[in-house]
């Protein structure tokens, strides 16, 4: 089924990508062809085949409960755009 | 129409951090007030390149939950990735559980209301799961910026979803009560609500009384005392019936409650609620918990309240109700345990009586917890002792109660030989006592004689002063009667 451009909107949105107006079609076209793919894949009968989550048959494996890291703050944030005060500094979010 | 026209329904999601050292996918340390940003591992700041691994600790103390409460532990649960946009949140998702939650069903047995309007009733669990916290967000000005403290993200929580069993803010404070509770006699989580241990979120709904189909939920957030789980889950129910009754139509939403005014507020509306886009998180591969690990786990669980309740009841002859606020708490349960351990099992009413009258009473007094108590329980274990084989009555065990709980003594027995508090079971002492007392009050014994109990009672009570309240009533009474031929 093919998508809309408001479709293609709302993910835009839901991804935080700016899709400018002129690239909304070619990237509906592109979308489109990738569900294209997705519609022959669930054309297979799976009946009675478990689900999964990970292509592999293993199990996680577990760290055990101890504390091994140490205070990389002033490292870390010589990276960031800006800190003060020890906190990063974002542009001001209020839901 | 009126309130009882209709049917209140609440479901709660609690979020219980777990009391794991380190967080659940990283190395870092969880302790709570560090400075800002220092127990922030690579992975917990989401830098390009690192990969999550789970943290042993924080999977045993969810097996720990889906023992207590008798839910199924899935041999093999998955982590999923929930989207969404937030500083506070430096993947852009939150690692948790979605289709596939480590603990699943189970149910709790609640204790709503007091006296004869008390009653007991179980509410379904729905799901416990596995998840990371987010960081904070801090909105102060900086220069027009908000500040991002992310000690708090990758700490481990469960978030443990009810059934909507409930139906009256009564019945989901008395819930969250009894899984924080349960939590703490675990161990598996402090339980301490202002550093954000212990926050529950309340759905509600109204519909008419007997009705089938629920009514529109509305989400009430991040409650964080039973006191506003319980004012705000009053008003906006007094809002929900209000609307309708209106004519208005509840439309589902997210609210916040404001402890200022008592009143819920619209935070969003379903039209731009979030839309998480779950999927299998591909950095971690599925938790598989082994029975032998649960078996593991299971031989390491301390007796459970309701178990221990049931034994008190049986096995030490306690009433219900005692047996029922003794195991309220694990601090309580474990002081009148060792109370009883010195006692013995004989005594163990009587321990009871002093544990939840007396200390309690005490405490509060101080505002102490009981873990705090200046009184330990042997020493209240003995003071009860000497109660039982007669040393001293009630009255001056309050005394010596008293006198330990200032540190005069060490022992019961110390403050009572130091301070000569034995009880006076000489009858020879008594009888003269009695006769000096008689002598004394003429008037009382015409008024006895004529026919007044109530000069009986004085006289008692002169004894008792003659004796400096050693004397033991029961005896001063007994012998006072025969005296007076009566």
């Amino acid at each position: 089924m093919p998508l809309s451009n408001e479709q293609v909107e709302r993910l835009a949105r839901l991804a935080r990508l700016a899709v400018s107006e002129d690239a909304i079609d070619t990237t509906r076209a592109q979308l489109d062809s990738i569900f294209a793919l997705i519609t022959q894949m669930q054309a297979v009968d799976t009946t009675g085949i478990a689900p999964m989550s990970h292509p592999q048959e293993l199990a996680a494996r577990l760290r055990d409960d101890v504390v091994t890291e140490t205070d990389r703050r002033a490292a870390f944030q010589a990276v960031a755009p800006q800190s003060e005060a020890g906190l990063y500094l974002v542009p001001q979010v209020i839901e | 129409m009126s309130r009882s026209d209709w049917e209140v329904v609440i479901g709660l999601e609690i979020h219980a951090q777990l009391n794991t050292a380190a967080k659940i996918f990283s190395g870092a340390s969880t302790a709570f007030g560090a400075a800002p940003n220092v127990q922030a591992s690579a992975v917990d700041c989401a830098l390009p390149g690192v990969l999550p691994v789970l943290n042993r600790g924080a999977v045993e103390r969810a097996i720990k939950l889906g023992l207590a409460l008798g839910a199924h532990i899935a041999p093999k649960s998955v982590f999923a990735r929930k989207n969404y946009f937030y500083p506070d949140l430096p993947k852009g998702y939150q690692i948790s559980q979605f289709e596939l939650p480590v603990v699943q069903g189970g149910a709790i047995t609640i204790h709503v209301g007091e006296g004869d309007a008390a009653y007991e009733k179980s509410v379904r669990l729905t799901r416990a799961h596995l998840e990371e916290d987010a960081g904070k967000s801090l909105h102060e000005d900086f220069h027009g910026m908000s500040g991002i403290d992310l000690n708090r993200a990758g700490t481990p929580l469960l978030e443990i979803v009810s059934e909507p069993d409930m139906r009256s803010a009564a019945e989901a404070v008395a819930y969250a009560r009894a899984l924080h509770a349960l939590v703490r006699w675990i161990d598996i989580c402090d339980g301490n609500m202002q550093e954000g241990s212990f926050r529950c979120d309340a759905n509600v709904s109204v519909r008419k009384k007997g009705a089938t189909e629920f009514g529109t939920r509305r989400e009430i957030k991040n409650l964080n005392s039973f006191r506003f789980l319980q004012q705000a889950i009053e008003y906006e129910v007094g809002w929900q019936i209000e609307t309708i009754e209106d004519g208005g139509k509840v439309v589902q939403a997210t609210v916040l409650f404001d402890p200022e005014t008592g009143e819920t507020r619209m935070m969003r509306s379903k039209e731009d609620a979030h839309d998480y886009r779950y999927f299998p998180d591909p950095d971690l591969l599925p938790l598989v918990i082994e029975p032998e690990w649960i078996e593991r786990v299971k031989a390491t669980m301390p007796e459970l309240p309701t178990a221990m309740q049931a034994r008190f009841e049986r096995d030490l002859g306690l009433p219900a109700y005692d047996a029922a606020t003794l195991t309220a708490a694990r601090e309580t349960a474990d002081y009148f345990a060792a109370t009883v351990a010195t006692a013995g099992d004989n005594n163990a009413k009587l321990c009871a009586n002093w544990v939840m009258g007396e200390l309690a009473a005490r405490l509060h007094k101080a505002g102490l917890e009981i873990d705090a108590a200046p009184v330990s329980p042997a020493q209240l274990g003995s003071l009860v002792t000497r109660i039982a084989d007669g040393t001293v009555s009630n009255a001056i065990a309050r005394k010596v109660f008293e006198a330990l709980w200032n540190g005069e003594g060490t022992s019961a027995d110390e403050i009572i030989e130091k301070q000569g508090l034995k009880q006076v079971t000489d009858s020879g002492a008594i009888e003269a006592m009695i006769d000096a007392v008689l002598a004394a009050n003429q008037k009382s014994v015409d008024e006895f004689r004529a026919g007044k109990e109530k000069a009986f009672n004085a006289l008692v009570g002169q004894v008792m002063k003659a004796s400096r309240g050693k004397a033991n009533p029961a005896q001063v009474s007994e012998m006072l009667r025969r005296k007076l031929g009566a």
